[in-house]
Protein backbone atom coordinates (compact mmCIF):
# COMPACT_ATOMS: atom_id res chain seq x y z
CA UNK A 1 0.00 0.00 0.00
CA UNK A 2 1.17 3.58 -0.68
CA UNK A 3 2.70 5.81 1.80
CA UNK A 4 0.50 9.03 2.93
CA UNK A 5 3.44 10.24 5.07
CA UNK A 6 7.29 9.29 3.87
CA UNK A 7 9.87 10.90 6.23
CA UNK A 8 13.42 10.54 4.76
CA UNK A 9 16.77 10.75 6.54
CA UNK A 10 15.69 13.28 8.83
CA UNK A 11 18.35 15.50 10.85
CA UNK A 12 18.02 17.65 13.89
CA UNK A 13 20.48 18.82 15.84
CA UNK A 14 19.71 21.45 18.68
CA UNK A 15 23.69 22.66 19.57
CA UNK A 16 25.62 19.77 20.59
CA UNK A 17 22.02 17.47 21.07
CA UNK A 18 20.79 15.03 18.65
CA UNK A 19 17.38 14.97 18.71
CA UNK A 20 16.65 12.92 15.42
CA UNK A 21 19.67 11.25 13.63
CA UNK A 22 18.45 9.69 9.51
CA UNK A 23 14.39 9.20 11.04
CA UNK A 24 12.87 7.39 8.27
CA UNK A 25 9.65 6.39 8.09
CA UNK A 26 7.22 5.26 5.83
CA UNK A 27 3.48 5.39 7.06
CA UNK A 28 0.36 3.58 5.54
CA UNK A 29 -2.94 5.17 5.26
CA UNK A 30 -5.77 4.34 7.79
CA UNK A 31 -2.59 2.56 10.18
CA UNK A 32 -2.27 3.52 13.73
CA UNK A 33 1.45 3.78 14.96
CA UNK A 34 2.65 3.87 18.15
CA UNK A 35 5.64 5.80 18.72
CA UNK A 36 7.73 4.85 22.06
CA UNK A 37 11.02 5.84 23.46
CA UNK A 38 11.99 7.33 26.86
CA UNK A 39 11.88 11.06 27.26
CA UNK A 40 14.38 13.15 24.90
CA UNK A 41 14.23 9.76 22.94
CA UNK A 42 13.14 12.03 19.51
CA UNK A 43 9.54 10.89 20.05
CA UNK A 44 8.45 14.78 20.40
CA UNK A 45 11.09 16.17 17.85
CA UNK A 46 9.99 13.56 15.20
CA UNK A 47 5.88 15.08 15.70
CA UNK A 48 7.13 18.37 15.55
CA UNK A 49 9.25 17.99 12.43
CA UNK A 50 6.09 16.74 10.36
CA UNK A 51 3.59 19.56 11.90
CA UNK A 52 6.25 22.06 10.78
CA UNK A 53 7.02 23.20 14.29
CA UNK A 54 10.59 22.70 13.67
CA UNK A 55 12.53 22.45 10.36
CA UNK A 56 14.67 19.39 10.43
CA UNK A 57 18.74 20.23 9.23
CA UNK A 58 18.60 17.55 6.72
CA UNK A 59 15.94 15.00 4.66
CA UNK A 60 12.28 15.57 3.63
CA UNK A 61 8.85 14.88 4.45
CA UNK A 62 6.43 13.63 1.72
CA UNK A 63 2.72 13.90 2.63
CA UNK A 64 0.55 11.99 -0.23
CA UNK A 65 3.38 12.74 -2.79
CA UNK A 66 3.94 16.44 -1.93
CA UNK A 67 7.46 17.83 0.36
CA UNK A 68 5.85 19.46 3.16
CA UNK A 69 9.46 20.12 4.72
CA UNK A 70 9.09 23.87 4.77
CA UNK A 71 5.65 24.79 5.31
CA UNK A 72 4.46 26.47 8.18
CA UNK A 73 2.45 24.45 10.77
CA UNK A 74 -0.78 26.43 9.55
CA UNK A 75 -0.34 25.38 5.87
CA UNK A 76 0.63 21.69 7.07
CA UNK A 77 -2.44 22.05 9.16
CA UNK A 78 -4.80 22.75 6.14
CA UNK A 79 -3.48 19.81 4.50
CA UNK A 80 -5.18 17.52 6.63
CA UNK A 81 -2.27 16.86 9.25
CA UNK A 82 -3.20 17.97 12.69
CA UNK A 83 -2.09 17.10 16.36
CA UNK A 84 -2.97 17.07 20.00
CA UNK A 85 -0.69 18.12 22.44
CA UNK A 86 0.87 16.04 25.73
CA UNK A 87 0.60 19.64 27.71
CA UNK A 88 -3.68 20.39 26.50
CA UNK A 89 -3.13 23.80 24.61
CA UNK A 90 -7.04 25.18 24.92
CA UNK A 91 -8.40 28.35 24.59
CA UNK A 92 -8.38 28.79 28.66
CA UNK A 93 -11.02 31.44 28.88
CA UNK A 94 -13.31 29.84 26.63
CA UNK A 95 -15.88 27.99 27.33
CA UNK A 96 -15.16 23.67 26.13
CA UNK A 97 -18.01 24.96 23.43
CA UNK A 98 -16.66 28.32 22.45
CA UNK A 99 -13.12 26.02 21.78
CA UNK A 100 -15.24 24.52 19.46
CA UNK A 101 -16.51 27.05 17.91
CA UNK A 102 -13.39 28.25 17.13
CA UNK A 103 -12.10 25.63 15.24
CA UNK A 104 -15.53 25.20 13.20
CA UNK A 105 -15.20 28.60 12.41
CA UNK A 106 -11.48 28.05 11.19
CA UNK A 107 -12.36 25.15 9.15
CA UNK A 108 -15.51 27.03 7.42
CA UNK A 109 -12.88 30.16 6.85
CA UNK A 110 -10.27 28.20 5.07
CA UNK A 111 -12.96 26.86 2.98
CA UNK A 112 -13.80 30.14 2.07
CA UNK A 113 -17.36 30.60 4.25
CA UNK A 114 -18.97 32.11 6.67
CA UNK A 115 -17.58 35.33 5.80
CA UNK A 116 -18.71 38.49 6.46
CA UNK A 117 -21.23 39.21 3.12
CA UNK A 118 -22.21 35.10 3.50
CA UNK A 119 -25.81 34.72 4.24
CA UNK A 120 -27.49 32.03 5.92
CA UNK A 121 -25.71 29.32 8.28
CA UNK A 122 -23.11 27.43 5.52
CA UNK A 123 -22.88 23.88 6.82
CA UNK A 124 -19.25 23.13 8.00
CA UNK A 125 -17.21 21.17 5.60
CA UNK A 126 -16.86 17.72 6.44
CA UNK A 127 -19.81 17.86 9.16
CA UNK A 128 -22.67 19.16 6.81
CA UNK A 129 -24.01 21.06 9.72
CA UNK A 130 -24.49 24.59 11.01
CA UNK A 131 -21.16 25.81 12.89
CA UNK A 132 -23.45 25.57 16.49
CA UNK A 133 -24.27 22.16 15.57
CA UNK A 134 -21.15 20.80 14.58
CA UNK A 135 -19.35 22.16 17.47
CA UNK A 136 -22.24 20.12 19.77
CA UNK A 137 -21.64 17.04 17.82
CA UNK A 138 -18.38 16.98 18.34
CA UNK A 139 -18.50 17.42 21.95
CA UNK A 140 -21.04 14.89 22.07
CA UNK A 141 -19.14 12.24 20.27
CA UNK A 142 -15.44 13.10 22.90
CA UNK A 143 -18.18 12.45 25.82
CA UNK A 144 -17.99 16.31 26.59
CA UNK A 145 -21.78 17.44 25.98
CA UNK A 146 -21.99 18.03 29.90
CA UNK A 147 -19.05 20.45 29.95
CA UNK A 148 -20.11 22.41 27.24
CA UNK A 149 -20.61 25.52 28.97
CA UNK A 150 -17.93 25.34 31.62
CA UNK A 151 -14.52 27.13 31.14
CA UNK A 152 -11.31 25.24 29.76
CA UNK A 153 -9.41 26.49 32.79
CA UNK A 154 -11.35 24.48 34.96
CA UNK A 155 -11.75 21.11 33.64
CA UNK A 156 -10.37 18.21 35.60
CA UNK A 157 -7.22 17.41 33.23
CA UNK A 158 -8.44 13.58 31.74
CA UNK A 159 -11.62 16.38 30.28
CA UNK A 160 -8.67 18.73 28.99
CA UNK A 161 -6.63 15.95 27.33
CA UNK A 162 -10.23 14.83 25.44
CA UNK A 163 -10.96 18.13 24.69
CA UNK A 164 -7.66 19.28 23.49
CA UNK A 165 -7.77 15.98 21.36
CA UNK A 166 -11.10 17.00 20.44
CA UNK A 167 -10.41 19.96 19.03
CA UNK A 168 -7.74 18.33 16.55
CA UNK A 169 -10.93 16.39 15.41
CA UNK A 170 -12.92 19.36 13.92
CA UNK A 171 -10.82 19.67 10.67
CA UNK A 172 -11.44 16.49 10.17
CA UNK A 173 -7.98 15.23 9.70
CA UNK A 174 -6.13 12.69 7.33
CA UNK A 175 -3.50 12.38 9.14
CA UNK A 176 -3.49 12.45 13.52
CA UNK A 177 -0.65 12.86 15.55
CA UNK A 178 -1.23 12.22 19.46
CA UNK A 179 1.53 13.29 21.73
CA UNK A 180 0.71 11.36 25.20
CA UNK A 181 -2.82 11.12 24.65
CA UNK A 182 -3.33 9.58 28.16
CA UNK A 183 -0.37 11.05 30.28
CA UNK A 184 -1.64 13.18 33.03
CA UNK A 185 -4.67 10.59 32.86
CA UNK A 186 -5.60 7.88 35.73
CA UNK A 187 -5.16 4.22 34.74
CA UNK A 188 -8.42 3.75 34.65
CA UNK A 189 -8.99 6.47 32.68
CA UNK A 190 -6.39 5.56 29.70
CA UNK A 191 -8.25 2.97 28.17
CA UNK A 192 -11.34 4.67 27.94
CA UNK A 193 -10.04 7.42 26.15
CA UNK A 194 -8.09 5.76 23.85
CA UNK A 195 -11.31 3.84 23.22
CA UNK A 196 -13.28 6.69 22.63
CA UNK A 197 -10.55 8.36 20.38
CA UNK A 198 -10.09 5.41 18.39
CA UNK A 199 -14.24 4.98 17.54
CA UNK A 200 -14.07 8.75 16.79
CA UNK A 201 -11.28 8.01 14.19
CA UNK A 202 -12.61 4.77 13.03
CA UNK A 203 -15.83 6.65 12.50
CA UNK A 204 -13.43 9.36 10.20
CA UNK A 205 -11.30 6.82 8.99
CA UNK A 206 -7.75 8.63 9.92
CA UNK A 207 -4.30 7.58 10.07
CA UNK A 208 -2.90 8.14 13.45
CA UNK A 209 0.33 8.40 15.20
CA UNK A 210 0.56 8.28 18.59
CA UNK A 211 3.68 9.12 21.55
CA UNK A 212 2.78 6.67 24.16
CA UNK A 213 4.58 5.74 27.45
CA UNK A 214 2.23 2.80 28.26
CA UNK A 215 3.00 -0.40 27.06
CA UNK A 216 -0.06 -2.27 27.32
CA UNK A 217 -1.73 1.00 25.55
CA UNK A 218 0.47 0.69 22.59
CA UNK A 219 0.24 -3.03 22.49
CA UNK A 220 -3.48 -2.87 22.68
CA UNK A 221 -3.98 0.05 20.09
CA UNK A 222 -0.87 0.05 17.56
CA UNK A 223 -0.88 -1.84 14.35
CA UNK A 224 3.07 -1.03 13.79
CA UNK A 225 5.08 0.25 16.83
CA UNK A 226 8.91 2.77 16.06
CA UNK A 227 10.45 2.84 18.61
CA UNK A 228 12.74 5.50 19.03
CA UNK A 229 16.59 5.55 21.22
CA UNK A 230 19.00 8.66 20.90
CA UNK A 231 17.20 10.04 18.11
CA UNK A 232 17.05 7.33 16.11
CA UNK A 233 14.50 4.69 14.95
CA UNK A 234 15.57 1.53 16.41
CA UNK A 235 12.94 -0.86 15.97
CA UNK A 236 10.22 -1.18 13.50
CA UNK A 237 7.34 -3.60 13.44
CA UNK A 238 4.36 -4.78 15.02
CA UNK A 239 4.21 -4.69 18.74
CA UNK A 240 4.65 -7.57 19.76
CA UNK A 241 7.90 -8.10 17.90
CA UNK A 242 9.01 -4.65 18.95
CA UNK A 243 8.15 -4.72 22.55
CA UNK A 244 10.16 -8.24 22.74
CA UNK A 245 13.20 -6.95 20.60
CA UNK A 246 16.28 -7.09 22.99
CA UNK A 247 17.43 -4.00 22.29
CA UNK A 248 14.02 -2.41 22.71
CA UNK A 249 13.73 -4.17 25.87
CA UNK A 250 17.12 -3.00 27.43
CA UNK A 251 16.66 0.86 25.83
CA UNK A 252 13.13 1.67 25.59
CA UNK A 253 10.64 -0.79 27.85
CA UNK A 254 13.53 -1.16 30.50
CA UNK A 255 14.39 1.74 30.78
CA UNK A 256 10.92 2.46 31.48
CA UNK A 257 10.69 0.20 34.17
CA UNK A 258 13.76 1.10 35.36
CA UNK A 259 12.70 4.74 35.87
CA UNK A 260 9.74 3.01 37.37
CA UNK A 261 12.06 1.20 40.10
CA UNK A 262 13.85 4.27 40.64
CA UNK A 263 10.78 6.52 41.01
CA UNK A 264 9.57 4.06 43.85
CA UNK A 265 12.90 3.80 45.50
CA UNK A 266 12.60 7.53 45.81
CA UNK A 267 9.45 7.43 47.04
CA UNK A 268 10.60 4.58 49.69
CA UNK A 269 13.31 6.44 50.91
CA UNK B 1 -29.89 30.75 22.66
CA UNK B 2 -30.85 34.61 23.81
CA UNK B 3 -31.92 36.73 21.09
CA UNK B 4 -29.61 39.17 19.69
CA UNK B 5 -31.07 42.85 20.98
CA UNK B 6 -27.81 44.70 19.97
CA UNK B 7 -29.01 45.78 16.94
CA UNK B 8 -32.87 46.65 18.36
CA UNK B 9 -30.37 48.78 21.59
CA UNK B 10 -28.59 50.69 18.67
CA UNK B 11 -31.92 51.57 16.61
CA UNK B 12 -33.29 53.07 19.65
CA UNK B 13 -30.26 55.07 20.96
CA UNK B 14 -30.29 56.59 17.34
CA UNK B 15 -33.86 57.54 17.68
CA UNK B 16 -33.56 58.95 20.57
CA UNK B 17 -30.70 60.74 19.82
CA UNK B 18 -32.85 62.20 16.79
CA UNK B 19 -35.89 63.01 18.73
CA UNK B 20 -34.27 64.66 21.94
CA UNK B 21 -31.47 66.59 19.85
CA UNK B 22 -33.55 69.81 19.25
CA UNK B 23 -34.44 69.95 22.96
CA UNK B 24 -30.85 69.55 24.58
CA UNK B 25 -28.62 72.75 24.77
CA UNK B 26 -25.84 73.42 22.81
CA UNK B 27 -23.13 72.31 25.03
CA UNK B 28 -24.57 69.11 25.39
CA UNK B 29 -25.03 68.06 21.47
CA UNK B 30 -21.16 69.15 21.67
CA UNK B 31 -20.55 66.62 24.06
CA UNK B 32 -22.85 63.82 22.98
CA UNK B 33 -20.83 64.22 19.53
CA UNK B 34 -17.29 64.25 20.81
CA UNK B 35 -18.61 61.01 23.01
CA UNK B 36 -19.93 59.18 19.50
CA UNK B 37 -16.04 59.88 17.77
CA UNK B 38 -14.16 59.04 21.04
CA UNK B 39 -16.75 56.04 21.19
CA UNK B 40 -15.70 55.16 17.40
CA UNK B 41 -11.76 54.78 18.82
CA UNK B 42 -12.49 53.15 21.36
CA UNK B 43 -14.78 50.28 19.77
CA UNK B 44 -11.69 49.55 17.44
CA UNK B 45 -9.36 49.34 20.30
CA UNK B 46 -11.86 46.86 21.42
CA UNK B 47 -11.41 44.36 18.81
CA UNK B 48 -7.66 45.22 19.42
CA UNK B 49 -8.08 44.32 23.10
CA UNK B 50 -10.37 41.34 22.41
CA UNK B 51 -6.77 39.67 20.91
CA UNK B 52 -4.62 40.77 23.85
CA UNK B 53 -3.43 43.56 21.93
CA UNK B 54 -3.11 47.30 23.34
CA UNK B 55 -2.85 50.07 20.83
CA UNK B 56 -0.87 52.81 22.69
CA UNK B 57 -1.30 54.88 19.57
CA UNK B 58 -4.37 55.27 18.05
CA UNK B 59 -4.16 58.82 17.78
CA UNK B 60 -2.57 58.51 15.25
CA UNK B 61 -5.29 57.47 13.23
CA UNK B 62 -7.72 60.04 14.89
CA UNK B 63 -5.07 62.30 13.64
CA UNK B 64 -5.01 61.19 10.48
CA UNK B 65 -8.67 61.08 9.97
CA UNK B 66 -8.98 64.95 11.63
CA UNK B 67 -6.44 66.60 9.03
CA UNK B 68 -7.88 64.62 6.00
CA UNK B 69 -11.64 66.02 6.64
CA UNK B 70 -9.08 69.44 7.33
CA UNK B 71 -7.23 69.24 4.36
CA UNK B 72 -10.41 68.68 1.88
CA UNK B 73 -12.46 71.33 3.29
CA UNK B 74 -9.59 73.55 2.63
CA UNK B 75 -7.91 72.56 0.01
CA UNK B 76 -10.95 71.26 -2.12
CA UNK B 77 -13.78 72.77 -0.22
CA UNK B 78 -15.88 69.69 0.66
CA UNK B 79 -17.51 69.96 3.73
CA UNK B 80 -19.85 67.44 4.07
CA UNK B 81 -19.67 65.47 6.99
CA UNK B 82 -20.20 62.31 5.49
CA UNK B 83 -17.69 62.78 2.82
CA UNK B 84 -15.10 63.85 5.34
CA UNK B 85 -15.80 60.60 7.67
CA UNK B 86 -15.26 58.78 4.80
CA UNK B 87 -12.56 59.98 3.77
CA UNK B 88 -10.61 60.21 7.28
CA UNK B 89 -11.66 56.26 7.06
CA UNK B 90 -10.38 55.32 3.49
CA UNK B 91 -6.59 57.35 4.62
CA UNK B 92 -6.84 55.84 8.29
CA UNK B 93 -7.02 52.18 6.59
CA UNK B 94 -4.66 52.83 3.79
CA UNK B 95 -2.12 53.98 6.27
CA UNK B 96 -2.82 51.28 8.73
CA UNK B 97 -2.56 48.32 6.08
CA UNK B 98 1.16 49.19 5.09
CA UNK B 99 2.06 49.64 8.60
CA UNK B 100 -0.15 46.87 9.81
CA UNK B 101 2.64 44.08 7.76
CA UNK B 102 5.10 45.50 10.38
CA UNK B 103 2.51 45.27 13.49
CA UNK B 104 0.91 42.13 13.13
CA UNK B 105 4.30 40.43 13.90
CA UNK B 106 4.86 41.89 18.04
CA UNK B 107 2.60 41.36 20.78
CA UNK B 108 2.55 42.52 23.61
CA UNK B 109 4.53 45.78 25.12
CA UNK B 110 6.11 45.59 21.98
CA UNK B 111 2.86 46.06 19.57
CA UNK B 112 2.00 49.22 22.04
CA UNK B 113 4.94 50.63 21.96
CA UNK B 114 5.72 50.49 18.43
CA UNK B 115 2.12 52.06 18.14
CA UNK B 116 2.84 54.83 19.99
CA UNK B 117 6.32 55.45 18.24
CA UNK B 118 4.50 55.85 15.27
CA UNK B 119 1.45 58.20 16.48
CA UNK B 120 4.31 60.31 17.53
CA UNK B 121 6.12 60.23 14.54
CA UNK B 122 3.39 61.94 12.92
CA UNK B 123 2.62 64.08 15.41
CA UNK B 124 6.44 65.31 15.28
CA UNK B 125 6.27 65.84 11.29
CA UNK B 126 2.87 67.77 11.98
CA UNK B 127 4.41 70.15 14.42
CA UNK B 128 6.97 70.81 11.78
CA UNK B 129 5.13 70.90 9.11
CA UNK B 130 3.89 74.94 8.26
CA UNK B 131 1.41 74.07 5.40
CA UNK B 132 -0.07 71.69 8.08
CA UNK B 133 -0.52 74.82 10.17
CA UNK B 134 2.31 73.40 12.86
CA UNK B 135 1.69 73.63 16.68
CA UNK B 136 -1.21 75.77 16.01
CA UNK B 137 -3.26 73.70 13.95
CA UNK B 138 -5.78 74.54 11.47
CA UNK B 139 -9.32 75.66 11.47
CA UNK B 140 -11.97 73.81 9.40
CA UNK B 141 -14.73 74.80 7.43
CA UNK B 142 -17.98 74.84 9.02
CA UNK B 143 -20.08 71.71 8.57
CA UNK B 144 -22.73 70.74 5.60
CA UNK B 145 -24.83 67.45 5.06
CA UNK B 146 -25.69 66.47 1.45
CA UNK B 147 -24.74 69.94 0.46
CA UNK B 148 -26.75 71.51 2.44
CA UNK B 149 -25.63 74.45 4.91
CA UNK B 150 -27.54 73.65 8.15
CA UNK B 151 -29.43 76.63 9.86
CA UNK B 152 -26.69 79.07 12.09
CA UNK B 153 -28.90 77.11 15.38
CA UNK B 154 -28.85 73.36 13.57
CA UNK B 155 -25.16 72.33 12.72
CA UNK B 156 -24.76 71.07 16.22
CA UNK B 157 -27.60 69.20 16.15
CA UNK B 158 -27.43 67.91 12.18
CA UNK B 159 -23.52 66.65 12.97
CA UNK B 160 -24.96 65.08 16.00
CA UNK B 161 -27.20 62.94 13.72
CA UNK B 162 -25.26 62.33 10.97
CA UNK B 163 -22.49 61.66 13.25
CA UNK B 164 -24.84 58.92 15.36
CA UNK B 165 -26.21 57.62 12.26
CA UNK B 166 -22.12 56.69 11.08
CA UNK B 167 -21.58 55.24 14.80
CA UNK B 168 -24.80 53.31 14.30
CA UNK B 169 -23.79 51.72 11.35
CA UNK B 170 -20.32 51.04 12.04
CA UNK B 171 -21.72 49.36 16.02
CA UNK B 172 -23.56 47.34 13.60
CA UNK B 173 -21.05 46.20 11.26
CA UNK B 174 -18.72 45.45 14.00
CA UNK B 175 -21.07 43.97 15.77
CA UNK B 176 -21.63 41.17 13.04
CA UNK B 177 -17.76 41.01 12.52
CA UNK B 178 -17.87 39.38 16.07
CA UNK B 179 -19.81 36.82 15.21
CA UNK B 180 -17.52 35.48 12.14
CA UNK B 181 -14.82 33.07 12.10
CA UNK B 182 -12.61 35.79 11.86
CA UNK B 183 -14.13 38.09 14.69
CA UNK B 184 -14.30 34.55 17.10
CA UNK B 185 -10.75 34.23 16.43
CA UNK B 186 -9.97 37.00 19.18
CA UNK B 187 -10.29 35.65 22.36
CA UNK B 188 -8.18 32.55 20.85
CA UNK B 189 -5.47 34.27 20.03
CA UNK B 190 -5.47 36.14 23.18
CA UNK B 191 -5.46 32.92 24.92
CA UNK B 192 -3.06 30.59 23.05
CA UNK B 193 -1.57 31.38 19.38
CA UNK B 194 0.29 28.56 18.90
CA UNK B 195 -3.07 26.72 19.20
CA UNK B 196 -4.41 29.17 16.65
CA UNK B 197 -1.80 27.99 14.08
CA UNK B 198 -1.62 24.30 14.66
CA UNK B 199 -5.73 24.59 13.99
CA UNK B 200 -5.07 26.51 10.15
CA UNK B 201 -5.62 29.40 11.11
CA UNK B 202 -2.98 32.94 10.58
CA UNK B 203 -3.40 34.61 14.01
CA UNK B 204 -0.70 37.50 12.17
CA UNK B 205 -3.38 37.54 9.19
CA UNK B 206 -6.44 38.25 11.62
CA UNK B 207 -4.73 40.95 13.83
CA UNK B 208 -3.70 42.23 11.06
CA UNK B 209 -6.96 42.70 9.79
CA UNK B 210 -8.48 44.12 12.96
CA UNK B 211 -5.89 46.62 13.09
CA UNK B 212 -7.09 48.27 10.05
CA UNK B 213 -10.39 48.13 11.27
CA UNK B 214 -9.44 49.75 14.50
CA UNK B 215 -7.91 52.69 12.08
CA UNK B 216 -10.87 53.04 9.89
CA UNK B 217 -13.06 53.24 12.88
CA UNK B 218 -10.45 55.82 14.45
CA UNK B 219 -10.09 57.81 11.74
CA UNK B 220 -14.14 58.08 11.19
CA UNK B 221 -13.77 59.82 15.05
CA UNK B 222 -11.02 61.64 14.11
CA UNK B 223 -13.24 63.58 10.94
CA UNK B 224 -15.88 63.87 13.42
CA UNK B 225 -14.39 65.39 15.48
CA UNK B 226 -12.55 67.79 13.52
CA UNK B 227 -16.25 68.88 12.40
CA UNK B 228 -17.60 68.83 15.65
CA UNK B 229 -14.44 71.07 17.40
CA UNK B 230 -13.78 73.04 13.98
CA UNK B 231 -10.14 73.05 14.45
CA UNK B 232 -7.44 70.26 14.27
CA UNK B 233 -3.76 70.63 15.95
CA UNK B 234 -0.76 68.13 16.49
CA UNK B 235 -2.38 67.26 19.71
CA UNK B 236 -4.70 65.03 18.37
CA UNK B 237 -1.66 62.60 17.50
CA UNK B 238 -0.32 62.98 21.51
CA UNK B 239 0.52 60.19 23.27
CA UNK B 240 -1.91 61.66 25.79
CA UNK B 241 -4.88 61.23 22.93
CA UNK B 242 -4.14 57.30 22.76
CA UNK B 243 -4.20 57.29 26.35
CA UNK B 244 -7.46 58.91 26.99
CA UNK B 245 -9.21 56.21 24.26
CA UNK B 246 -7.30 53.27 26.02
CA UNK B 247 -8.88 54.96 29.39
CA UNK B 248 -12.18 54.77 27.53
CA UNK B 249 -12.13 51.59 26.48
CA UNK B 250 -11.26 49.92 29.30
CA UNK B 251 -13.49 52.37 31.38
CA UNK B 252 -16.39 50.74 29.06
CA UNK B 253 -15.17 46.88 28.78
CA UNK B 254 -15.22 44.65 25.85
CA UNK B 255 -18.99 43.05 25.99
CA UNK B 256 -20.68 44.80 23.35
CA UNK B 257 -20.11 46.96 20.79
CA UNK B 258 -22.63 49.56 22.53
CA UNK B 259 -20.13 50.01 25.32
CA UNK B 260 -17.17 52.15 23.84
CA UNK B 261 -19.81 54.86 23.41
CA UNK B 262 -21.38 54.80 26.61
CA UNK B 263 -17.74 54.40 28.10
CA UNK B 264 -16.61 57.80 25.67
CA UNK B 265 -20.38 59.70 27.22
CA UNK B 266 -18.56 58.52 30.84
CA UNK B 267 -15.44 59.88 29.97
CA UNK B 268 -16.63 63.23 28.71
CA UNK B 269 -19.12 63.71 31.81
CA UNK B 270 -16.11 63.28 34.02
CA UNK B 271 -13.86 65.40 31.72
CA UNK B 272 -16.36 68.09 31.43
CA UNK B 273 -17.36 68.40 35.31
CA UNK B 274 -13.59 67.87 36.39
CA UNK B 275 -12.68 70.63 34.06
CA UNK B 276 -15.24 72.83 35.69
CA UNK B 277 -14.17 72.23 39.12
CA UNK B 278 -10.60 72.33 38.46
CA UNK B 279 -8.97 73.50 35.08
CA UNK B 280 -5.33 72.71 36.38
CA UNK B 281 -5.75 69.03 37.73
CA UNK B 282 -8.76 67.61 35.61
CA UNK B 283 -6.06 65.07 34.96
CA UNK B 284 -6.35 63.75 38.66
CA UNK B 285 -9.60 63.88 38.84
CA UNK B 286 -9.70 61.66 35.75
CA UNK B 287 -7.22 59.79 37.33
CA UNK B 288 -9.08 58.81 39.96
CA UNK B 289 -12.40 57.84 38.40
CA UNK B 290 -10.09 55.24 36.70
CA UNK B 291 -8.42 53.85 39.96
CA UNK B 292 -11.86 53.18 41.38
CA UNK B 293 -12.94 51.88 38.26
CA UNK B 294 -10.37 49.82 38.16
CA UNK B 295 -11.08 48.56 41.82
CA UNK B 296 -14.87 48.26 41.07
CA UNK B 297 -14.93 47.31 37.91
CA UNK B 298 -12.61 45.14 36.01
CA UNK B 299 -14.27 44.15 33.20
CA UNK B 300 -15.48 47.84 32.59
CA UNK B 301 -18.94 49.74 33.14
CA UNK B 302 -20.66 47.36 30.61
CA UNK B 303 -20.11 44.16 33.21
CA UNK B 304 -23.09 45.91 35.22
CA UNK B 305 -25.52 44.83 32.74
CA UNK B 306 -23.89 41.82 31.51
CA UNK B 307 -24.59 40.44 34.85
CA UNK B 308 -27.88 41.98 35.65
CA UNK B 309 -28.64 40.31 32.26
CA UNK B 310 -26.89 36.32 33.55
CA UNK B 311 -28.78 37.10 37.24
Amino acid sequence: MAAILDAKGLHKNFGAVTAASDINAAIERDSVVGLIGTNGAGKTTFINMITGYLKPDRGRIHYEGRDITELAPRDITRLGICRSFQIPQLYASLTAFENMMVGVGVVLRNAGLGGFLSRGRPLVPGHDLPAEEAAARILERFGLAEYRDKNAQVLPGGVRKLLDIALTMVAKPRILLLDEPTSGVSAEEKFAIMEMIMKAVRAEGATVLFVEHDMEVVSRFAERVLAFYDGRIIADGPPEVVLNDPEVKRFVVGGELHRIDEAQGRARA
Amino acid sequence: MSRDRTPLALGLILAAIVAAGPFLPPWLLFILTLAIARGLVALGLMLLLRAGLVSFGQALYYCIGAYTAGALGIRLGVSDVLLQALAGAGVAALTAWILGFLLARYRGIFFGLLSLALSMILYGLIVKNEALGSTDGLNVLPSTLFGVRPHEGWVRYTVLVAAAGVAVIAALLVHRYLRTPLGRLAPAIKDNEIRVEYMGASARHAIHVKYVIAATLAGIGGALAATTVGHIDPEMAYWTTSGEFIFVAILAGTGSVIAPFLGALIFGAIHTVAYDLSPNTWQMSLGAALLVLIVFLPDGVWSLFARRKAA
